[in-house]
């Protein structure tokens, strides 16, 4: 009782809790299962860029996109040494992804078939990214809250190399300012979503926030993603697919048409364009490197034998 | 499926010269050649390092992490250790 009164006080002070620290089982539970999915949305997120780095038009912009999927990488493994802080094994974690009995951001279930779906995923979906993400470097959990301070800076880097891609693309050909249009308009809403469900609907906010491993609600940050995006799309010169966005001087914000919730929930379930697909690509992937993980083992044994 | 039993690494980076090597983070590796190249690439992409430390987890000892610990009491009552300690007036110089 003296423990979790002891939580209680580090958490409502804004301290840290440390991974020795005693926790509330639901708490570790929540963690594990935010970390890793997190973790897991880095790791499969590679995918839908990856698909272009052999294909990018120039050596420098495969240069920057393989720098930025590699970073994907690198926030991958930062989140789950996070989550092994918690007791979790990352091997584990690994199995569950592959065997489908974890999730990760749906948004990776969406095809990449243009060069622009490059530039608008950085441009939106690492924007959305970001807008979570920011507010998780203050989260309650000290090795999280550390991850996501590194997580952050670099995605900065790969939010403008977006924005960047789509500026140049959109002062090209007429072709390629359609390629731009075509890719926001089917980005913009899978990107919305991003947020979780709506916050009368999300079963674990109220929980989160209490301790403070959720600093806003996922409407709240929406509502913000929104509003950023808005004035970039004006200054990109593209069009948000969505006729019910207007400005409301009222409430100081834009409001925004109805998300289709039964898509959502649809690619969440499964049955995306790409779900099969991605978790075949990371088994695959992952029991091809197997022989690799086993011979760097037995080296490591034959020398240390050897010593 | 097999699972690696590559160890776990705790991974040390001296940011410049004339800094401490600071605690990054953590990484799986087979031996400690690969810890190293492994956290080079994971925490010191952007030239965030001029050194690297490594070392297994398991070959760490480390205090309870709590602040109350009564491990950290006997520094809690010896006040006299503290500059502030001592009272001195104030016109005295460099002091």
């Amino acid at each position: 009782m003296d423990l979790e009164r002891e939580f209680e006080r580090v958490v409502a002070a804004d301290h840290r809790v440390e991974p020795r620290d005693w926790m509330p089982d639901g708490y570790r539970a929540t963690l594990v299962r935010q970390i890793a999915q997190h973790a897991h949305s880095e790791i499969i997120g590679m995918q839908p860029e990856g698909n272009w780095i052999s294909r990018a038009p120039s050596l420098r912009r495969k240069a920057i996109l393989l720098a930025k999927v590699q970073d994907e990488a690198g926030h991958g493994l930062y989140l789950y040494a996070a989550a092994e802080t918690l007791g979790a094994d990352r091997a584990e974690l690994t199995e569950r992804l592959v065997e489908g009995r974890q999730k990760y951001s749906s948004i990776f279930n969406y095809p990449t078939p243009t060069y622009a779906d490059v530039g608008v995923i950085g441009w939106l979906v690492d924007g959305a990214a970001i807008c979570n993400q920011v507010p998780l470097c203050r989260t309650s959990y000290g090795p999280y809250a550390r991850a996501m301070i590194r997580v952050c800076k670099e995605e900065s880097f790969h939010q403008r190399q977006g924005y960047e891609l789509l500026m140049t693309m959109m002062s090209g050909t007429r072709q390629q300012r359609a390629m731009v249009q075509d890719a926001v308009d089917r980005w913009w809403w899978p990107s919305l979503m991003m947020f979780g469900p709506p916050d009368a609907e999300s079963s674990n906010t109220e929980q989160s926030m209490l301790w403070r491993i959720k600093r806003h609600t996922n409407d709240e940050l929406r509502q913000r993603f929104v509003d950023m995006s808005v004035p970039q799309a004006e200054k990109l010169g593209v069009t948000l697919p969505d006729p019910d966005l207007v400005w409301n001087a009222e409430r100081g914000h834009h409001d925004f048409g109805e998300i289709d919730w039964s898509e959502f929930w649809r690619v969440v379930k499964g049955d995306g364009p790409c779900n099969q697909q991605r978790v075949a690509h990371r088994r695959r992937a992952h029991e091809d490197g197997a022989w690799v993980r086993d011979a760097a083992a037995e080296y490591a044994r034959k020398k240390e034998r050897a010593a | 499926m097999t699972r690696s039993s590559w160890p776990l690494y705790e991974v040390f980076v001296r940011g410049k010269r004339g800094l401490n090597h600071v605690h990054v983070g953590s990484l799986h590796a087979p031996d400690d050649e690969m810890a190293l190249r492994n956290a080079r690439d994971l925490y010191t992409r952007r030239n965030e390092g001029v050194s690297i430390w490594v070392v297994k987890a398991d070959h760490i000892t480390a205090s309870s992490p709590d602040e109350k610990d009564p491990f950290f009491a006997p520094s809690g009552d010896k006040v006299y250790r503290h500059p502030t300690f001592y009272s001195i007036p104030e016109d005295v110089p460099h002091l």
